[in-house]
């Protein structure tokens, strides 16, 4: 056996079990409060500040960070565990998940001891908010032919050009976004790229909506003209960004968000079958469950490698493209079994008042973060097929 | 989790690649490999892995009979290796030293369920792997004094049908008035449907170290193979594929290494190990048939050849699917049980662990 492809039987150790008790009385509390409802969650922007600063002041938010930046220091199993119980519940996490999961850690890695110690605290508060600037009007899946510009000044950089597909742009108080400092490389067409922390208040920035199929209006185009970003705001090696985008990537495509987005639509077909289902909803629902259970296992298995210090980069490709697929295709299957389902009506309500909207946004599932070809490449490089 | 014994694993494989290589294999019309290479499992105590030691086993973990299971799969050959582990195990649940030599095992259940009548056995049992070849079966049968483990000499039995799909025999075996060479009485332990859940966590482990020798073979023929000039590792579409292959042969690892590491640590087998389980012989289960077409694929007419390597895991693949349980036999299981819990209880259970 190569052994190339590893999935070690991790179980969650005790902390993060009794962890697991904790978040699932604060979302009770939340949901009885009528803070947010479950059932209709889904459909909304996902975008409270409010619900996120009461998750920051649970120590819920850049758990795994140093105590010197507001961070719990606990473990990514522990971080697991509150990722996926609040994604069960489709919980409106968007104020603060981004910057929790990719933008805090990029920002721990390469910023500057003054910006760590002024933004790191205000995310773990759920105080402060991030987006992601790297697709382009004409670079999306090409990362590397981004054309965005930031051009060099005597107080630092002025940046010019657009992004796209800015997720949650209009609600961020930061952008961490690709530019290209430098023509590419003769030799290596990846250089010339740098990372850059921008103030999304900037001079300069103007944020247009782009509405989506599904009704949702959380993409946007981010135009730059003239915005000014100061020297210390560079993130990383200047010309160098492409060397720090891969390692980070098994954090950012082996989490429980990977395959837990469209699940509110299994837990409605539970109800709508009800109790005692036929032979053949059973076995569809029987086989789905397998099939999220083994999704779990391989994310929480690639989990417990990054915690024990391992970069598992080929096996979280693996899980997000698997649990993209399941995901996507979960709102059809859900539709082909439930149709003789033989719930009530009331079984059913939330059911048919969520299956449309889980099929419509099925399509970006598997584009959203890594398309399915270009994470079938990463894949194949890892075999050692490219 | 528990560390594995790298030393068992090492010696499983040594001795299937000193002992049975595929191309010798496949160039021996008579078989003659298969009694050396019992012999060098039995003489390291591989066979009777999960039996304990006063009664002449190994008695090492169950998660490290998962992992000889893992390797043996990953060499797919004709001996009933895995099925001796089973009939042992079994045998050990209810104190009776197991026989050496090879063995098998049968589920105890159906139309003819096999029953003991003043200590002889009578009844049949179907889809039984290497009848032909093993000495003992084991299973568990009806008694005048209630439900009995049973070890059973084949010799005598009437065995009839085909070789099945992995030509490792898919037989019945009828007992009328067979004598029993020994039984026990079943401990309250070992539920009803505990043989079935061992065996399907059994096939699990064997599909899934099929599947990633199934991909190892696949990537190393992509990357030989020539057309049009380049390797067909190069084109996309095969990469592709291979992608796929390789995501498949990591859930059925990832499926079957998380239901060994269950079994380890369960006391007795309850709804968690029966998910587990039965997720672990639907996901392998899965990943058999969508990993053996692709491997079929990239392999081209030469792995439908009698003489390529690849149809010896295939066709074990589609056999080891059906056993102890279809993927929908066992998916109706699971959707029974989840339903009948409600929706409530589904996402507590699937991360109850």
């Amino acid at each position: 056996m190569s052994g190339a492809i590893h999935f070690d039987p991790i179980r969650l150790p005790p902390e993060a079990e009794a962890l697991r008790g904790e978040v699932r009385e604060f979302l009770a509390e939340e949901t009885a409060a009528g803070r947010f409802d479950p059932k209709t969650a889904p459909m909304r922007d996902g975008f409270d500040r409010d619900f996120s600063r009461r998750v920051g002041a649970k120590g819920w938010i850049g758990m795994t960070w140093p105590k010197q930046y507001g961070g719990q220091e606990r473990s990514f199993l522990e971080r697991y565990v509150v990722t996926e119980e609040f994604r069960a519940v489709s919980a409106p996490v968007r104020g603060h998940f981004t910057a929790d999961r990719q933008s805090g850690p990029v920002l721990l890695k390469y910023a500057s001891e003054d910006i760590k110690a002024d933004i790191l605290p205000r995310i773990t508060r759920g105080e402060c908010c991030f987006c992601i600037g790297m697709s382009e009007p004409n670079s999306g899946s090409d990362l590397f032919a981004a054309n965005a510009k930031a051009a060099k000044t005597d107080a630092g950089y002025v940046l010019n050009g657009a992004k796209i597909w800015t997720t949650n742009a209009q609600n961020a108080d930061y952008m961490i976004g690709l530019f290209r400092t430098s023509p590419p490389a003769d030799d290596n067409r990846r250089h010339g790229l740098t990372q850059f922390l921008i103030d999304m208040k900037s001079p300069g920035i103007s944020v247009n909506p782009i509405g989506n199929m599904a009704g949702g209006k959380d993409f946007n185009e981010v135009v730059f003209t003239d915005c000014a970003v100061p020297a210390d705001h560079v993130l990383g090696e200047v010309d160098g960004a492409w060397k720090q985008a891969t390692s980070e990537l098994a954090y950012e495509r082996s989490g429980p968000e990977r395959f837990l987005e469209t699940f509110f639509i299994l837990q409605e077909l539970t109800r709508a079958l009800g109790p005692e289902p036929d032979r053949r909803e059973a076995e569809g629902l029987g086989r789905l469950v397998a099939q999220l259970h083994t999704l779990r296992r391989m994310s929480v298995s690639v989990n417990g490698m990054l915690q024990a210090g391992k970069e598992p980069v080929l096996e979280g490709s693996i899980v997000k493209d698997l649990g993209t697929l399941w995901q996507q295709a979960l709102p059809s299957r859900a539709r082909d079994l439930s149709a003789f389902a033989a719930g009530t009506a009331e079984d059913r309500a939330a059911f048919d008042a969520l299956l449309p909207f889980a099929l419509q946004i099925a399509p970006k599932l598997t584009i959203q973060g890594g398309t399915t070809e270009i994470l079938r490449g990463i894949i194949a490089r890892g075999l050692g097929l490219r | 989790m528990s560390e594995p014994d790298t030393i068992i694993i090492d010696t499983t494989d040594r001795i299937f690649r000193e002992l049975a290589d595929p191309q010798a294999i496949i160039a021996d019309p008579v078989g003659a490999w298969k009694a050396p290479l019992w012999q060098a499992l039995e003489d390291s105590s591989l066979t009777l892995a999960w039996v304990p030691e006063e009664q002449g086993g190994a008695d090492v973990e169950m998660s490290d009979g998962c992992d000889i299971l893992r390797v043996a799969g990953a060499h797919a050959v004709a001996v009933p290796l895995a099925e001796t582990l089973l009939a042992g195990w079994l045998l050990a649940k209810a104190g009776i030293s197991a026989p050496l030599g090879p063995m098998t095992i049968a589920l105890g259940s159906g139309d003819r369920a096999p029953s003991v009548r003043a200590g002889k056995l009578s009844g049949a049992v179907r889809g039984v792997p290497f009848a032909h070849v093993a000495d003992h079966l084991s299973l568990v049968a009806d008694s005048d004094d209630g439900r009995q483990v049973v070890c059973v000499a084949l010799a005598g039995c009437d065995i009839a049908g085909g070789p099945g799909m992995a030509g490792d025999g898919l037989a019945t075996v009828t007992f009328t008035d067979a004598g029993v060479a020994s039984s026990g009485a079943v401990p309250n332990t070992l539920g009803a449907e505990d043989v079935m859940l061992m065996g399907a966590a059994v096939r699990a482990q064997q599909m899934a170290g099929a599947l990633q020798a199934v991909l190892d073979l696949s990537v190393e023929y992509a990357k030989e193979r020539m057309a049009f000039g380049r390797p067909i590792a190069k084109f996309q579409a095969v990469q592709q594929n291979l992608a796929r292959l390789a995501g498949e042969a990591a859930a059925a690892a990832a499926a079957a290494g998380s239901a060994a590491d269950t079994i380890q640590h369960a006391e007795t087998f309850d709804s968690a190990v029966f998910l587990e389980v039965a997720a672990a012989k639907i996901r392998t289960g899965e990943a058999a048939g969508v990993g053996a077409a692709i491997a079929h694929q990239v392999h081209g007419a030469m792995g439908f050849t009698d003489e390529h390597v690849l149809h010896r895991y295939t066709q074990r693949l589609f056999a080891w699917r059906d056993d102890f349980g279809s993927e929908a036999e066992w998916a109706a299981g699971l959707g029974a049980m989840v339903a009948a819990n409600g929706a409530d209880q589904l996402w507590p259970l699937v991360a109850s662990r």
